[in-house]
């Protein structure tokens, strides 16, 4: 493995393949920034561009991209309320509140480091556990799988504070709902549709997320504009920009790290559930195991809840290389088109990879490690004038924010209909976050519904129907016990406060 | 059983929840899937229970945590007016093209949020969007469709 790692040394230290990690970091992190463009639209961009170089070079400078991006579309959820990518979600549920409260800067700065910290643990876990834990990932079953998505939805226990664990479960179900819309992907029978050929292939997950977080924020803030409880701080520029991050915020976040970087790359690691189960899981987990008065924290701008899914985040897109890398299977959208790329370059990825193209593998796994070292070191510095997008009047920024969200869809899309619906999901949702009903939980839900009904549907055939498949594997068990567990607890809590 | 709006909205939902049902169970499915263990309709059958379910669960239970808003505060008619734009906006975006509509979307949205700075008004729409376009459509290659520079000859 030492010889291993000095081919990757080697490989990815050289001057052109330094140069790939930054020119990736550098359009990652705009793309990432822009609406509706994630790491999979700017991986998909970078391909033309790395059939001119060696396969190592050419998946460096994806990686880099994937990195950028992923951190891009952590500074729009925190500064915008919207989240490109489904993966950066969870940030925007203490990011946001926090540059809110004038800290942006702070804000980024956290984001900053605990996407680096997530980014090197999750490279070291690679380095010394990427064979074994491919076996791992391979064990897990449909069963296992459905089992995981329901303990990521009762991870909405942890975002719906006193007295909304019901209004979270309907929003859970509403988010479920919206996602059955569409093809069943097995029949391609349509439901839902009434006939409406719009609606055919679904409603698309940055139509949901632009209308539920930053359409209806802007039109929220737009309504309570005259509202007294609802007054804008005013902040200095300075303040605003600031990236120092206290001895308090950083000993929370020292505790945080550790358990989300493992939770974040085991989730990562296993085929299909990727960066998204990972930062709910990591955000739920540690509101869970904080106490009781940070607790009270989150969803109001808590450095846990912030750096809890920034890490996970991170480190789940370094466990995504693992199934593909090793088996050949992508773990998530954005490793698929960088699957497609590999095979382009005529490496086949397998078991036998670290065998045949050493250097490929393991510059890869080193190139990660510098990849989060160079998107440091570019991005602490901008984060002080990145920040500052927030001191601009509300007058301006309401209307570029809803700019964002539409041009989001159009070019995804170029259909009326679909900005209409957006328009609509946004005055729904505004008129829900008046009366306290959470959008969390609804996105994670819309999410997971497609991987969910996959998974029940395979776990029901597979077992005739019969819903015994829910404790005959062990793994399956141990999953669905610790969700009740996780309930049970949420409960007790509830009636002891009350009492 | 106190009414408040939250009610209100659990019974719509407990509506809309029933509704769905109905239709999930209208699906139609393949002959051979009829009764299979699990076809297209079975998912969004169990969902449509568990809509039920949990907005019953709500109509019901007493609401400690009433949540009131004073509607009087609230920026009703700006906020209309913003809608209304965005799905003018929404309507001619594909005939009229990214470049027009979206610079006149933001001037106009600058105009009804009470913005009067004429010059900056003018700089964050029209050009702040040709170059957004340029970013999109030279340098990334991300295709936008616009029929009007294309009819004054800017755009291939």
């Amino acid at each position: 493995m030492i010889e291993g790692i000095l081919i990757g040394l080697t490989t990815a230290l050289t001057f052109q393949n330094i140069l790939m990690v930054m020119v990736g970091c550098f359009f990652g992190t705009i793309i990432g920034m822009l609406p509706g463009l994630g790491p999979m639209t700017a991986i998909a961009l970078m391909i033309p561009i790395t059939y001119g170089f060696d396969p190592a070079t050419g998946l460096i400078l994806m990686a880099g991209v994937y990195y950028g991006a992923v951190f891009g579309g952590s500074t729009s959820s925190i500064l915008l309320n919207a989240p490109g990518v489904p993966g950066t979600v969870a940030t925007s549920f203490d990011g946001y509140p926090m540059a809110q409260q004038g800290k942006a800067g702070k804000a980024l700065a956290i984001a900053a480091w605990s996407s680096f910290a997530g980014g090197t643990l999750s490279a070291i876990y690679l380095l010394f556990m990427a064979p074994s834990l491919s076996k791992v990932s391979l064990s897990f079953r449909s069963p296992d799988y459905f089992a995981l998505m329901i303990l990521g939805l009762t991870a909405i226990a942890a975002f719906s504070s006193k007295g909304q664990f019901l209004k979270a479960m309907m929003m859970v179900v509403l988010g479920l709902m919206l996602a059955s819309i569409g093809q069943d992907s097995l029949s391609d029978i349509t439901r839902f549709t009434f006939d409406n050929m719009n609606l055919t292939d679904g409603i698309s997950f940055v139509l949901v997320v632009m209308a539920t977080f930053a359409m209806s924020e802007a039109l929220t803030i737009i309504l309570k504009r005259n509202d007294p409880t609802s007054a804008a701080k005013q902040v200095s520029l300075t303040e605003l920009g600031s990236i120092r991050i206290n001895k308090e915020e950083r000993k929370k976040m020292y505790k945080t790290i550790p358990r989300s970087s493992v939770i974040g790359f085991l989730i990562g690691v296993l085929p299909g559930a990727g960066a998204t189960i990972a930062s709910f899981l990591a955000y739920g987990m540690e509101r869970n195991v904080v106490n009781d008065e940070e607790k009270e924290k989150f969803g109001k701008g808590s450095v846990n809840g912030l750096s809890a899914p920034e890490t996970a985040n991170n480190a789940a897109c370094s466990g995504s290389f693992v199934p593909m890398l090793t088996l050949g299977i992508p773990g998530s959208g954005t490793t698929a088109v960088m699957l497609g790329a590999l095979l382009g370059f005529g490496v086949q990825p397998g078991p036998r990879l670290y065998m045949t193209n050493p250097e490929i593998f393991w510059s890869i796994i080193m190139s990660m490690y510098i990849g989060m070292v160079i998107l440091l070191i570019l991005n602490l510095p901008l984060i002080p004038y990145i920040a500052r997008i927030l001191a601009v009047p509300k007058n301006y920024l309401i209307p570029l924010i809803l700019f964002f969200s539409v041009t989001g869809i159009y070019v995804m899309s170029f259909n009326n209909f679909d900005i209409y619906l957006m328009i609509g999901i946004a005055v729904v949702a505004t008129f829900l976050r008046l009366y306290d009903f959470p959008m969390p939980p609804l996105i994670l839900a819309f999410v997971l519904g497609g991987l969910m009904e996959e998974n029940l549907r395979r776990s029901l055939l597979l077992s005739n129907g019969s819903w015994e498949f829910l404790w005959d594997r062990t793994l399956t068990a141990c999953i669905l016990v610790t969700t009740i567990l996780i309930i049970i607890w949420h409960i007790y809590k509830t009636f002891k406060k009350k009492n | 059983m106190n009414i408040n709006t939250t009610k209100i909205i659990s019974l719509l939902f407990f509506v809309f929840s029933a509704f769905y049902l109905y239709t999930a169970y209208q699906i139609q499915v393949f002959a051979f899937d009829e009764n299979a263990p699990f076809n297209a309709r079975t998912f969004p059958i169990y969902l449509g229970y568990a809509g039920l379910f949990f907005s019953g669960l709500k109509l019901i239970l007493p609401d400690p945590n009433n949540i009131k808003v004073d509607h009087k505060n609230l920026e009703y008619k700006k906020t209309g007016i913003l809608i209304l734009i965005a799905i003018i906006y929404g309507a001619t975006i594909l005939k009229v093209g990214y470049f027009l509509t979206t610079s006149l979307f933001l001037f106009t949205s600058y105009y009804f949020l009470g913005e009067r700075r004429w010059i900056l008004m003018f700089l964050l729409s029209f050009p702040f969007v040709a170059a957004f376009m340029y970013l999109l459509h030279g340098i990334l290659d991300i295709y936008l469709r616009d029929p009007f520079l294309q009819s004054i000859g800017v755009m291939g």
